[in-house]
């Protein structure tokens, strides 16, 4: 098979979602059941493409990228710049191909769940249309080679999870988290666009390739190594937004009023990982302050989140911090410089992220149906402590869960315990390297907190015993189309798809075909380089290992004791004195959402009112002034005409000496711009003597026997106007359209006179 | 017949001028006689087009420069402009007289 063949493979899958969407979101009330066959077939046609070109590319093209570019649009010469011209394109190398293989595993598994899950909805055909719209986009992030069409993506992606989250928008908390997720997604997109601008006029070139070649060179932004750390950075705001980093993660949780296959697809494998993709696409260009700064940001958010899942009681929002805090991992490993262990936890997490979220979709919907079943229209189907003993009822959900759940606590034989050994050793080495060894501290304290979070969440959902009798007998597994998928992601969690060693992942195919890329940056700014790294790695390994076995055993034997023993009580725990406000301060996710909302909701209000301030007061007020200066003039002049009193005569005089005046010496400022002083003198003294005039004449010359001439005159104008009115007012019918024919008339009678 | 076909096969500077000049008496012909008012802000925009196409047509057959186009791209932007305001004052119209039958609004008459 030829690399064209493999490229054309790669547009097809690009573009068939796409097909699925134009089609579906036209068509979907007139074809059978909304067509959701239609959109999962396609999805299925994308993956076995997908397979195809994963294989192929690992098998035939291993060390080779492959790429294809077209120029869009060509300005030429332009002056100052030279040649100029934006091209794109599409790219495919092992980062690229496998990338692609979990976007659509996990595309068409949703696809298939959904068709169970969101049975009967209100908008069925729509949701497949926008699912076959997201998959476009996200694909489109994942085989692009230039920052302008991963720019596209990026915010095409955001717009389908905007779609998506808000799918039952008429519930408000539904609509709510759709405008949040976009907007602050928004404020990390507006950072990625200047670090893109930064990049765009120091290369004049949008292409990765192009722009790394240059770094090379020697060609760094405006000249300074500064500049290169900040478009790092930029770069990276973006992967804040989009990946839910802190202090941007307030969107994810919030997205969970989505359908929960949405959920799985959206926020918890792909759309969310486009973050971390941008990372490792743009690693080379990172220098090692932006790669620290990405460190630290990792680290924070995943500390942040897993400190407030250990808290919440939604089965949904749990996963959800879960997510924040797997990706904080993500984004540590690759700020530390554990390149393919970071990307590797991208595709090991989307497997079991996807098939807890599913899981947990599973088990929603069979409680769902169960209170339905009982008339029970109150309970919330998705808080844990209403469940328990699911495990008897749903024996395939529970066992899949346990393996996700197994995965992502980094026990041994599953492949999350391999991401993260590699992710925790990675953070080992930095320490060593760099010194800053806080960042290790937190990754062997979350790794703690996720296992115990985690099995907490099984026990609560699963173990034990269920409170309503009747309820629980309602309960029973999920219909096919849902424990499928169940399976295959529970089959993908296992360690041997990624490496034959249970133990480590660096003799696996994956370490091999995504190997950490040279940086480009100048040497002085650079991180410590692969040789470095994998050396201090070499004897670390072990100890990493060991102590992340002894932090997730720790983990799971306290929320065993806890939940399952009953050793240790959960709320003596939550009440004691000082733990009492860690736990509400978890609880509440650390006041993000209301320290924002007084910052800048009511900090945009209040700015918003100084300025409203300012248009009425002032700009209102000055224009209201102009009108009353107005309405005064006139009623002085109504007030004299009338009653003659010297009283208003005098206030007129002065009013229309005043005005004269003004006007007379604005009059000459404007037009007088080039005369010398001596002649603006002369004429603003004329102006004094004139209005002076007006006013002798005006207040001695108004009186009774004046009246008569000028009402007179006043009188015989009116007249005339009234006569020649009456005989042009059968002229107005009042019509614009007659009014145009005389336009057009007058216009071919200038034509023809003035030729 | 042959002749008018293969004249219509090359196409110069001529069949643009008659183009454009069709499209605007058609446009003016919806001006002047539709009663919808929103037809009538199609026949601006068809005239407005038909402009654009006399002024593309002469820069491309007649200058060397791309002057034409580029005030092409203007009236376009124009066009868009003026398209809103005129909406906004249909919109105004209807919630005033209920209608948007421009030979009822003849308030203008009184």
């Amino acid at each position: 098979m030829s690399q064209e063949t493999l490229l054309i493979f790669a547009v097809v899958v690009w573009l068939l979602p796409l097909l699925d969407f134009i089609v579906l979101i036209f068509l979907n009330k007139r074809i059978s059941r909304s067509g959701d066959w239609f959109g999962t077939s396609i999805l299925f046609a994308a993956l076995v493409l997908s397979f195809t070109i994963l294989f192929v590319k690992l098998g035939a093209y291993h060390d080779q990228t492959l790429q294809t570019t077209f120029t869009w649009v060509n300005f030429g010469n332009v002056p100052g710049v030279g040649e100029l011209k934006i091209e794109l394109g599409l790219m495919i190398d092992n980062v690229a191909a496998i990338m692609l293989v979990v976007v659509s595993i996990v595309s068409a598994l949703v696809h298939l769940f959904s068709i169970g899950y969101m049975h009967g909805d209100v908008r069925y055909g729509r949701y497949f249309a926008y699912l076959g719209l997201f998959t476009f986009s996200m694909v489109g992030i994942v085989l692009t080679n230039n920052f302008l069409l991963m720019y596209v993506s990026w915010e095409l992606v955001g717009l389908s999870s905007y779609l998506l989250i808000g799918h039952w928008f008429e519930k408000k908390s539904a609509a709510d988290a759709g405008k949040k997720a976009f907007i602050v997604n928004r404020v990390g997109d507006v950072g990625m666009f200047i670090g893109i601008l930064i990049l765009y006029t120091t290369f004049h070139t949008f292409s990765f390739d192009i722009i790394f070649e240059s770094i090379k060179s020697g060609i760094i932004p405006f000249g300074s190594e500064a500049w290169l750390t900040a478009a790092g950075i930029l770069i990276f705001c973006g992967a804040i937004g989009k990946s839910a980093q802190f202090p941007l993660h307030v969107w994810l949780p919030d997205a969970m009023e989505g359908p929960t296959p949405v959920s799985a697809l959206i926020h918890a494998a792909t759309m969310v990982a486009a973050g971390v993709y941008l990372v490792t696409r743009t690693f080379a260009m990172m220098t090692a302050d932006a790669l620290m700064f990405i460190a630290y940001i990792g680290a924070i958010t995943a500390f942040i989140s897993a400190t407030i899942a250990i808290a919440q009681n939604d089965i949904k929002k749990v996963l959800a911090y879960s997510t924040v805090s797997q990706l904080g991992y993500m984004i540590m490993g690759l700020g530390v410089g554990a390149y393919s262990a970071g990307f590797f936890h991208l595709t090991t997490h989307a497997m079991f992220k996807a098939g807890l979220f599913l899981g947990s979709g599973s088990v929603i919907y069979a409680i769902h149906n169960a209170l339905h079943h009982v008339d029970d229209h109150q309970t919330d189907a998705q808080d844990i402590r209403n469940m328990g003993g699911l495990r008897t009822k749903m024996p395939i959900t529970f066992w899949t869960f346990l393996i996700y759940t197994l995965a992502i606590s980094g026990v041994p034989f599953t492949s999350g315990f391999l991401s993260k050994d590699e992710i925790l050793a990675g953070t080992i080495v930095y320490g060593e390297l760099t010194g800053h060894w806080i960042i290790s501290i937190i990754g062997f304290f979350v790794a703690g907190l996720t296992a115990f979070y985690m099995f907490r969440l099984v026990i609560l959902t699963f173990l034990g015993k269920h409170k309503d009798h009747h309820r629980f007998d309602a309960i029973h597994e999920s219909p096919k189309v849902m424990t499928i998928p169940l399976i295959v992601f529970a089959v993908l969690s296992f360690f041997a798809f990624y490496s034959w060693n249970p133990f480590g992942a660096a003799s696996g195919w994956f370490f091999h075909a995504v190997e950490r890329p040279e940086s480009v940056v100048p040497f002085a700014v650079a991180a410590a380089n692969n040789e470095a790294f994998e050396a201090t790695l070499h004897h670390l390994h072990l100890w990493a290992m060991l102590l992340s076995l002894t932090v997730a055993g720790i983990g799971i034997s306290v929320a065993f004791s806890t939940y399952y023993w009953k050793k240790i009580n959960a709320d003596v725990v939550a009440n004691a004195p000082v733990l009492k406000w860690l736990y509400k301060f978890f609880l509440n996710k650390w006041y993000f959402d209301e320290l924002y909302q007084v910052i800048f909701v009511k900090g945009t209000d209040n700015i918003a009112a100084a300025y409203r301030w300012f248009d009425n007061v002032i700009i209102d007020g000055f224009v209201n002034g102009v009108a009353k200066w107005t309405i005064g003039i006139t009623h002085g002049v109504k007030h004299t005409w009338e009653e003659g009193r010297a009283g208003s005569i005098f206030y007129l005089t002065v009013f229309a000496m005043l005005s004269l005046f003004i006007g007379w010496q604005a009059a000459i400022g404007l037009l007088m711009q080039g005369a010398g002083i001596a002649a603006k003198i002369e004429c603003g003294l004329l102006g004094l003597g004139v209005s002076a005039l007006t006013f002798f004449l005006f207040y001695f010359g108004v009186g009774g026997f004046d009246d008569k001439i000028i009402d007179g005159v006043v009188n015989l104008i009116v007249f005339l106007a009234g006569m020649s009115g009456r005989l042009l007012r059968s002229i107005q019918t009042g019509k614009v359209q007659t009014y145009l024919v005389f336009v057009l008339f007058g216009v071919m009678v200038f034509f023809l006179w003035f030729r | 017949m042959q002749e008018f076909i293969i004249w219509l096969q090359h196409p110069g500077l001529t069949h643009f001028l008659i183009l454009s000049g069709l499209l605007f008496s058609l446009g003016l012909f919806a001006i002047l006689t539709r009663r919808n008012a929103i037809m009538v802000l199609m026949g601006i925009e068809l005239m407005l087009n038909a402009a654009n196409i006399n002024f593309v047509a002469f820069s491309r057959y007649v200058t060397t420069t791309l002057d034409g186009h580029v005030v092409a791209v203007f009236v376009i932007i124009l066009a868009a402009a003026e398209a809103a305001i005129l909406l906004a004052i249909v919109l105004n119209i209807y919630q005033n007289f209920n209608t948007v039958n421009v030979d009822e609004i003849n308030q203008l008459k009184d």
